[in-house]
């Protein structure tokens, strides 16, 4: 966890703590070319250097599925965690409360949460632990080659010419229903909004699930897919328009006063909301929810953070643990003296 | 109650003319809900401080309150704390079971019952005495609400007087168990002594059972192996809990609980050195110790039979990708929901090779609370030494019933935190290969998050010593031949087997777990009543270490007694020996729901060996 601030070498690109934008990268993408995926993990990359995020300072968790494949492809320094089908959440608690230190990051797929997954998702989001929780949604399992999802929407076609008949679980209305704290829903082809989402969900403590619509290229970009790219670019319904300002940055830029809204994350920095339609708080839950079901109901995605609540208590301060990572708690901290099990023997005699 | 237990029962422990003395059970046939406990825990506390070894075993249903439960308390001079097959002393509380309980007991038995349910006629060889309850508590409380839970205080009483428990043992039991409650134990008392008034005015002495005081628990703790096993975690320095409740696992946790909450704070601050998370469900319980132990944290979960089998999928991925944790198995009567208020030893098969695939996790066998204690503290050592899930076998009995026990040693050895790299290894090793076995001992070295060691990516998928992913034949036979080498350093870490190789006894018995308690006083009977003398080795571990071959090599032919229909045990004994060590294991096996008794060890023993 060390902050290693080394001189930029003159004539390279550099970050604020010294480093290279080819510190923020990882393994070779294996995914399909094309792939919404990979355009994700670009503004993971994108987020972290800008912001000058320590990569070791980062762990990067997933579940199983082409998704859950992408922490490989970003942060090569920090570690990571592949774990099983759907579990990600559990392990993500499990990780947080034993290093509170560090920065997490989960990507999930819409098959993972929302199928398999959605009982510790649900759990996860009504915990409001302090992670990152990226869904890349696209409506369908891509590894095992093209099945719907609980993402994919009534009437949508499969490339067999299969059409779904169950209703789309919205995974942004159920995170803000539970207890999220940080809810936003992005589209992958969008880079813009997306890497202010992330830099914003990266200051923010508490869990920040950004829902991010990725077209499958190989299974479901087709006509009839309301997962494709061209549905998604169509369809998209920005609330706002935003800006992030990061604690360390004096903020400079002159916003017109009267339709835009300065929201302060925990650690300082300013998200900074220029409105698209002048009814909308992001503070309301009530708000959040209606306008979800209203685009729906039309057909449309509302894009951008949908609900902040920039000073709830995460789950990390609700357990009031010790400022130290509870994994480098020594033994002198964590075996209680001879008094202590003497005291207890006493009160079994 | 009985009647679940289909071997026949045994000859009445003493002709009725002939003293008996602190050599009996007393069981109370009540039903759950009825505030019977107190008045058995004090009951059994004041045997206990009369310096007469004793065990209390709770029979009860799977249901908060109106069913039949049975506790039976049991005296015993020579300090045999298994379960008694026979009841000698019946107190008949619960008109639903009191006919068969009564008509269960053996010949010479002596009854308390409840009046109005007029037992007396049902048995000529049996000694009765009947107590109008009723009508004694009603003189004592004007409130409705506290009749019921004082009412059974008033068998205490009964029992003080019939078998000569002294009233002040009582007493002083009474205000241990009910702590500062001024009122309730004012109330208590009184219901103590107007038992006792009863029994001295109305009910002569007519049956052998006696308590007389002795000096064989001078300094000694009572505790259930919950609590115990919850001490062990503390002092281990666990960090992170993720649980789910069930029976018979749930108050270990809630003990741990209370007990972090207590000692573990940070002495400045006030703040928690610990986190414990009650989960959505198993599979999350043991998601939570997973990603914990990755992080580098001392981590564990507590469950039951149902439990283990929803954690099956995250075991594999902690073996395969080499993540310590720990995990308490309370067993209980399976298969399914099974019996889950009933004791068995039926998870060892499904533990030991838990999960898809090649699999197999290390086993701790603790039999005595004790052990609940030390064995915590060893699983956490092993875990982090090997980097694996490493499973805590109890069970119900052990568990949840009342246990006397040394009080339990301050622990001598520093904590083993297993092979992690720091600068000077790296140093030494020139690079770091998160899997490659540089000792030689299938023990590769480990860095954590934040640790300031090379970083890696874990996966349940196939990997190779750099932690890449690979497919590669050659990455992933490698791989598994170590892990294989690494649960051959498993036998030389785990706690040795406690053996006791007799001069002439040939044929030798093979147990574990609670199970062990049957076998103390089976051998003895079998000494004592056929001139039979038999070696022992208890086994407290999986896998086994090279004194269990050496024991069968020792013995003409071994039994392996335990508490399951399939001999779990013995397959797995089986699975590891020579030909010619499978042909000597032979199989004693109990699964009633109740703990497994000497004599039925005896009697089985001596079937299957033809005398």
């Amino acid at each position: 966890m060390s902050t290693t601030v080394q001189p930029p070498a003159p004539g390279k690109k550099v970050n604020r703590i010294g480093l290279e934008p080819v510190a923020y990268r990882g393994g070779k993408t294996t995914l399909c070319a094309g792939c919404g995926h990979n355009a994700i993990t670009e503004r993971i990359i994108d987020a972290f250097y800008d912001l000058g995020v320590e990569p070791t300072d980062v762990v990067k968790l997933s579940g199983i599925g082409c998704s859950s494949k992408s922490p490989a492809y970003f942060l090569g320094s920090a570690h990571g965690f592949n774990s099983v089908h759907g579990r990600m959440p559990s392990v993500s608690t499990g990780a947080v409360v034993a290093n509170r230190k560090m920065i997490a990051i989960g990507v999930s797929g819409d098959g993972d949460t929302g199928a398999i997954g959605v009982g510790q998702f649900v759990h996860l989001m009504r915990r409001n632990l302090p992670m990152i929780y990226i869904i890349e949604d696209n409506g369908c399992y891509g590894l095992t080659k093209g099945q719907f999802s609980p993402t994919a929407d009534l009437g949508s076609k499969q490339k067999s010419g299969v059409i779904n008949d169950l209703p789309p679980i919205d995974t942004c209305t159920l995170a803000i229903e539970l207890g999220a704290s940080f809810v936003a829903r992005s589209f992958s082809g969008d880079p813009k909004q997306l890497k202010a989402i992330l830099k914003a969900a990266i200051s923010h403590r508490g869990t920040c699930m950004i829902d991010v619509l990725s077209p499958c290229v190989t299974f479901n970009d087709h006509e009839g897919s309301t997962k494709s790219y061209q549905y998604a670019k169509d369809h998209e319904e920005p609330v706002a328009d935003m800006d992030y300002v990061p604690f360390f940055e004096e903020i400079s830029v002159d916003y017109n006063p009267g339709t835009t809204t300065a929201v302060t994350l925990h650690d300082g920095s300013k998200l900074l909301l220029t409105k698209l339609n002048e009814q909308y708080n992001p503070t309301d839950k009530s708000a959040a929810l209606s306008l979800l079901r209203e685009t729906s109901t039309r057909g449309e995605f509302a894009t951008g953070i949908l609900y902040l609540e920039p000073d709830k208590q995460d789950f990390v301060d609700l357990l009031g643990l010790v400022d130290e990572p509870l994994a480098f708690l020594d033994e002198s901290k964590l075996r209680p003296g001879r008094a202590a099990l003497q005291e207890i023997m006493e009160s079994f005699r | 109650m009985p009647e679940t237990d289909l071997l026949a029962p045994e000859a009445p422990s003493a002709a009725r003319n002939q003293r008996v003395v602190n050599n009996f059970a007393i069981q109370v046939a009540t039903v759950n809900g009825s505030g019977s406990q107190t008045a058995n825990l004090v009951l059994l506390r004041s045997i206990f401080q009369m310096g007469v070894p004793v065990s209390g075993k709770n029979m009860f249903p799977s249901n908060i309150a109106g069913l039949p439960t049975w506790y039976t308390i049991r005296a015993s001079a020579n300090g045999y704390l298994g379960r008694k097959k026979e009841v000698d002393f019946l107190i008949a509380m619960n008109p639903e079971t009191a006919r068969e309980d009564v008509l269960t007991l053996a010949p010479g038995a002596a009854v308390v019952f409840d009046e109005p349910l007029k037992l007396a006629d049902l048995r000529k060889d049996l000694v009765f005495y009947p107590v109008p309850f009723d009508k004694l508590v009603t003189g004592l409380t004007t409130d409705a609400k506290l009749r019921r839970p004082v009412r059974n205080m008033l068998y205490d009483g009964v029992l003080s007087r019939l078998l000569s428990i002294d009233m002040a043992q009582m007493e002083h039991a009474i205000r241990k168990q009910l702590g500062r409650k001024q009122k309730a134990i004012d109330l208590n008392l009184g219901a103590l002594k107007i038992g006792y008034d009863y029994a001295a005015a109305n009910l002569p002495k007519q049956d052998p059972f006696v308590i007389e005081p002795m000096d064989k628990t001078q300094g000694m703790i009572l505790i259930e192996g919950n609590a115990a096993a919850a001490i062990g975690c503390m002092m281990a320095g666990v960090t992170v809990v993720g649980w789910y409740p069930i029976t018979p696992s749930s108050s270990l946790c809630e003990s741990l609980i209370d007990y972090l909450k207590k000692y573990r704070r940070d002495e400045t601050t006030g703040k928690a050195t610990y986190a414990v998370i009650q989960a959505e469900d198993e599979i999350a319980a043991l998601g939570m110790v997973i990603g914990a132990g990755w992080m580098g944290a001392r981590a564990m979960t507590s469950t039951a039979g149902p439990g283990i089998s929803l954690m099956s999928e995250f075991t594999g991925l902690g073996y395969y990708a080499e993540v310590p944790a720990v995990i308490f198995d309370v067993q209980r009567a399976g298969p399914s929901t099974g019996l889950p208020t009933r004791t068995g030893q039926q998870d060892v098969l499904s533990t030991a090779f838990l999960s898809h695939g090649d699999t197999k996790h290390p086993l701790l066998l603790p039999a005595s609370v004790n052990e609940c204690y030390t064995m915590a503290m060893d699983a956490f050592d092993v875990a982090e030494r090997l980097q694996t899930p490493v499973f805590v076998l109890t069970d119900l009995d052990l568990g949840m019933n009342t246990w006397m026990s040394d009080p339990f040693q301050y622990p001598t050895k520093p904590f083993d935190r297993g092979k992690r790299l720091d600068a000077d290894t790296l140093k030494r090793l020139g690079s770091f290969g998160r899997y490659r076995d540089v000792d030689g001992d299938g023990i590769p070295y480990r860095t954590v998050p934040g640790d300031g060691m090379p970083a890696f990516f874990t996966r349940g998928s196939g990997h190779n010593e750099l932690a890449q992913y690979s497919e590669r034949a050659d990455d992933y036979a490698k791989n598994l031949d170590r892990l294989d080498r690494k649960f051959e350093t498993a036998r030389t870490l785990v706690p040795k087997p406690e053996v006791d190789l007799v001069d002439g006894g040939r044929v030798g018995l093979i147990a574990y777990g609670t199970t062990h308690w049957a076998i103390v006083e089976s051998r003895d009977q079998l000494r004592a009543e056929h001139g039979f003398t038999t070696s022992y080795l208890r086994l407290r571990a999986y896998p086994f270490s090279e004194e269990v071959a050496a024991f069968i090599d020792a013995c003409d032919r071994v039994y392996v007694v335990e508490q399951n229909r399939d001999g779990q045990m013995a397959s797995l004994l089986k699975l590891d020996s020579t030909l010619e060590r499978f042909a000597k294991i032979r199989s004693i096996r109990h699964y009633i729901g109740l703990p497994i008794d000497g004599r039925s060890v005896t009697t089985e023993l001596l079937r299957q060996e033809g005398r």
